[in-house]
């Protein structure tokens, strides 16, 4: 990764579309989805059929809403649709519905959070604001085989929303945290799936760059259609240290679109600002602006959940739990919320449910195959709140609660009835324990670690609990061992 | 035989099926033997699926005879405009351009007429995607004004007219963007109505200019006018500008003695041939003498309607008719190449003169630097003849003008001019431009060729219209004339 000279800044804007969830096309009453026979997904409307008419799909009008609601945006009163006229094939009607001047959303914040300098410690926060998202259509695909053309268009029409922040990412890693907030907050809303493999989002990124201290922006070139957050961030590095080392070499930045080819990890030119398309905006006629409505807006509002860092906070400050574990936690908010339900049913050790949700629970889904959703996970939030509470109580070990985890989550069994059937309950009779531990001590093969402990060294103390637990066959709590064991010793 | 059954009225034909006296299937056979002796003289239809109409005709009278008629229009024949589509026939816009299609879909209109029993018969003949007023324009073929056939029959929906003047059909569909439901019912002497813009769904309909297109009814009598307008509106999800009908808007109701007519000041100077006048004016003198209430009005943005109507309508155009490329349906150049070369093929094959002079019209006046100078302000403009006529209607229920200002002019005499062409929709594009009602309603004649009024109402009076219509129609005999063929 080539580093950005530090006497110079970039400057980068995203345009990201996003294919909104939804079951029917965005003006079309045909579904879509990934991975259909080719031109199974079209209808009269879908080709621009002769007399076919768009209408405005509901569904992904309040899909839209809903993500304007989740970072924090302007709702106005009103939307409207214009149409972008060019002619490609892959464009059925050869103009594009979209939203000009009346879009659905109109400014907001996304908070993003950087790298931090390790695992363990979270990085500087930023706040990246949206100047709007617009609702439109997508296009179909278009290949070339055989000397001829196929046209797929199954794809068009499905609903699009295209998010444009302002210039506010400063470098590839800015960029790349962005889209994995967003990401995080589209999926986490239900807004879209953001599948990267199946093109449910694209991103036009604009870069410019400029010698730190300048007031105003450089030149800026977009590199379009940008189908990875890897090729995101590779483009912004690319495309940066080109134009710094043009300006550099004295040389000026052309305003220009460019394209991206990722197996060869290389920038190349579309068109230049001379052949940009002119392409003759009007309003649609056919689509009357939409009136969103405040009650609709409102209803809108309950639907949105805890904001991402908002309950990264909280977790780390009101649950107290370390920073590695709410970060994991609050990635996917179905993994969040089964931690929550679990530490509804035993308030008391939120770490210690964190600590087994993030490592042990989320190891075994995902190493078990093929891998477990966290919907089908076979051990429900209540029971393993049991067993931390089993744990916190002393009733067995910590050793103990992972071999019963493991059961758990093989036999889907409760905490308490798999210690009862194994016969684990921790042996907290103090005079049967007293007694063990005094024939451990009395054992001369211990003499010199007693003689240790006693001439100050705490850490010999260890070396006389391994006898003990294994008389007792691990069964006596710990801490009492620890506790009689000093007592004994003086 | 009593009378030919090509010279009854739609009303007059519903009776006699209802009664048994009539089968369709009769009718049908009457009306596509008088299509087959005479249509080649005129051109009114470009397509007439015969097999079809006597299936549906068949089915008609199965349902009457089981007792499941479904209402006025059962078993009754409409003509199609060929730019409504309807399911397994053509839908050509009498364009080389959509030549090959065969329409997978019914529009709206035709669910309808389905659903109310009509028989879908035949395709008119038409301008092509509906841009004309003499449907010269026609690809496949020029129709001629069965009047004199030496003469156009108006446009863009000529064939519609000609077929009714003809006695091809009872009823017929038009469509109707600047004038073309009115203007060519005038020329032909029939009843034409463009509906409140909304009324009837577009759904089906081959879009020109999105905010001015209005399916409407055409008959030889404001009775049937009606009663096909009736049948055409409801309400449609699928086309989000339509609202539907409201219970007051489509039949004759009230008093037309008692409406208020504007007549509006200096209209009949404009370029008015003298025979149209006197008609219109006789037309005026009659309402008066029926006691109706006239007085002149004002509409001094008059003179904008025509320049705005070309600004917006071809720039909707020039977008509307974007998708016929070849590359899903219609013609497809054998040009080779890229595709956006075979898609430019294929679109300079396709179009017509007029079609591409429209089209580059529109497409210049929405270019970048441009579209603030035309575009921008044509909208400006609209919305100000929009707020007049609405201010002038608040004063009276309808404007009374002649349809056009001339009578059927002769074949080519006005081609090599498209702008003298333009002015025959000067009295109607107005009401396009403010989405208005309005009918044109036969009063006269100069020489053979008829004379037509043309009455404006506001948003939804279209049962005003009809009254008015119907009070003239009663005391004149206009009503159901044919062209002596």
């Amino acid at each position: 990764m080539s580093q950005v000279p530090s006497d110079w800044e970039v400057v980068i804007g995203l345009e990201v579309h996003v294919q909104l969830r939804t079951r029917a096309k965005v003006f079309a009453s045909s579904p879509w989805g990934f991975g259909q026979e080719p031109n199974a997904q079209v209808d009269p409307v879908v080709l621009g059929l002769p007399g076919t008419l768009p209408v405005v799909n509901r569904e992904a009008v309040e899909k839209a809403v809903l993500f304007g609601l989740v970072v924090g945006a302007e709702i106005p009163e009103r939307c409207a649709w214009d149409r972008k006229n060019y002619f490609y094939p892959d464009n059925p009607k050869n103009y594009q519905l979209t939203q000009k001047d009346f879009p659905v959303v109109v400014g907001g914040r996304v908070e993003i959070e950087l790298p931090g300098p390790s695992r363990n410690v979270m990085g500087e926060h930023k706040s990246v604001r949206i100047h709007h998202a617009h609702l439109e259509e997508d296009v179909g695909k278009l290949s070339h085989a055989g000397g001829g053309s196929l046209i797929d268009y199954n794809r068009a029409g499905v609903p699009l929303l295209e998010i444009v922040t302002e210039p506010d990412l400063r470098s590839a890693a800015e960029a790349e945290a962005f889209l994995r907030s967003l990401v995080a907050m589209l999926t986490q809303a239900g807004v879209a799936d953001c599948d990267m493999e199946k093109g449910q989002l694209r991103c036009d990124c604009n870069v410019s760059v400029r010698r730190r201290g300048d007031a105003q922006l450089g030149t800026r070139t977009e590199t379009k259609n940008l189908n990875s957050i890897s090729s995101v961030r590779d483009t912004v590095i690319y495309e940066a240290a080109r134009q710094i080392r043009e300006l550099g070499a004295g040389r000026s930045i052309a305003q220009e679109t460019r394209g991206w080819n990722a197996e060869l990890a290389r920038g190349y030119v579309l068109r230049d600002k001379e052949d940009a398309h002119d392409y003759r905006y009007f309003p649609d006629p056919d689509i009357p602006a939409l009136k969103i409505s405040r009650e609709t807006v409102a209803r809108l509002a309950k639907q949105v959940p805890e904001n991402l860092y908002d309950r990264q906070r909280r977790y780390v400050e009101k649950l107290g739990l370390p920073y590695t574990a709410a970060s994991v936690l609050v990635a996917d908010r179905v993994l969040a919320e089964w931690f929550e339900a679990a530490v509804a049913a035993h308030p008391a050790n939120p770490s210690g449910v964190a600590n087994l949700v993030a490592n042990d629970l989320l190891r075994d889904l995902t190493a078990a195959v093929p891998p477990i959703p966290l919907s089908a996970c076979p051990i429900r939030p209540a029971s393993l709140a049991g067993l931390v509470k089993l744990t916190d109580e002393g009733v067995i070990s910590k050793q103990q609660a992972k071999e019963v985890f493991t059961e758990m989550f093989n036999t889907g069994q409760e905490a308490a009835a798999i210690v009862d059937a194994k016969g684990l309950r921790q042996n907290s009779d103090t005079g049967e324990l007293e007694k063990i531990i005094r024939e451990v001590v009395a054992d001369p093969s211990v003499a010199k670690s007693i003689a240790e402990y006693r001439a100050g060294n705490e850490k010999a103390i260890n070396a006389l609990k391994g006898p003990i637990m294994k008389r007792t066959q691990g069964k006596a709590n710990p801490g009492l061992v620890d506790q009689l064991l000093r007592r004994i010793l003086g | 035989m009593a009378d030919a059954l090509h010279e009854l009225s739609a009303a007059e034909l519903g009776r006699r099926l209802a009664s048994g006296a009539l089968a369709s299937r009769a009718l049908c056979e009457a009306l596509i033997a008088r299509h087959q002796a005479i249509n080649d003289k005129f051109g009114a239809f470009t397509h007439l699926d015969e097999a079809d109409v006597l299936a549906q005709a068949d089915a008609s009278d199965a349902r009457r005879k089981a007792g499941q008629g479904r209402g006025p229009l059962e078993g009754i024949p409409v003509g199609i405009k060929d730019n409504v589509a309807v399911k397994g026939q053509p839908l050509t816009c009498s364009s080389k351009m959509l030549a090959p299609l065969v329409s997978p879909y019914d529009s709206h209109v035709a669910e309808r007429l389905r659903a109310a029993g009509a028989i879908l018969f035949g395709r008119l003949n038409m301008d092509e995607f509906a841009m004309g007023s003499s449907t010269e324009n026609s690809a496949f073929r020029k129709a001629f004004n069965p009047w004199d056939l030496e003469r156009i029959p108006g446009g863009s929906s000529g064939g519609s007219a000609a077929a009714l003047a003809a006695g091809l059909v009872p009823l017929a569909l038009g469509s109707d963007t600047g004038g073309s439901i009115r203007q060519p019912a005038s020329h032909c002497g029939v009843v034409g109505l463009k509906p409140t813009y909304g009324l009837i769904s577009r759904f089906g309909l081959v879009a020109f200019a999105s905010s001015l297109d209005q399916i409407g009814p055409m008959a030889r009598s404001v009775e049937d006018c009606a009663l096909l307008l009736d049948a055409l509106a409801s309400a449609d999800a699928r086309d989000m500008t339509c609202f539907g009908p409201s219970d007051r808007a489509l039949t004759p109701a009230g008093d037309a003695r008692k409406l208020r007519i504007g007549v509006p000041k200096g209209f009949l100077g404009k370029g008015v041939a003298p025979e149209v006048a006197t008609a219109v004016n006789a037309a005026v003198e009659f309402y008066r003498s029926q006691g109706c209430a006239v007085s002149e009005v004002e509409l001094p943005s008059a003179d904008l309607a025509v320049p705005t109507y070309y600004v917006v309508a071809t720039a909707e155009a020039s977008s509307n008719l974007g998708r016929y490329d070849g590359v899903r349906y219609g013609h497809r150049s054998a040009v080779s190449g890229t595709p956006v070369e075979m898609m430019t093929a294929s679109r300079s094959e396709g179009f017509g003169p007029e079609v591409k002079r429209r089209i580059l019209l529109g497409t210049f006046v929405l270019s970048a630097g441009y579209a603030d100078a035309y575009y921008v302000r044509a909208l400006r403009a609209r919305a100000k003849i929009r707020a007049e006529y609405l201010a002038a209607l608040a004063g009276v229920d309808v404007l009374l003008t002649p349809t056009v200002p001339t009578p059927a002019f002769k074949v080519g005499e006005k081609a090599a001019d498209p702008l003298q062409l333009y002015l025959e929709d000067v009295f109607t594009i107005p009401a396009n431009l403010a989405g208005l009602p309005a009918i044109s309603v036969p009063c006269g004649k100069s020489g053979r060729l008829p004379v037509g009024f043309h009455l404006v109402g506001a948003p939804l009076s279209e049962s005003k219209l009809l009254a008015a219509g119907r009070l003239f129609e009663d005391a004149h005999g206009y009503a159901h004339q044919q062209a002596p063929l």
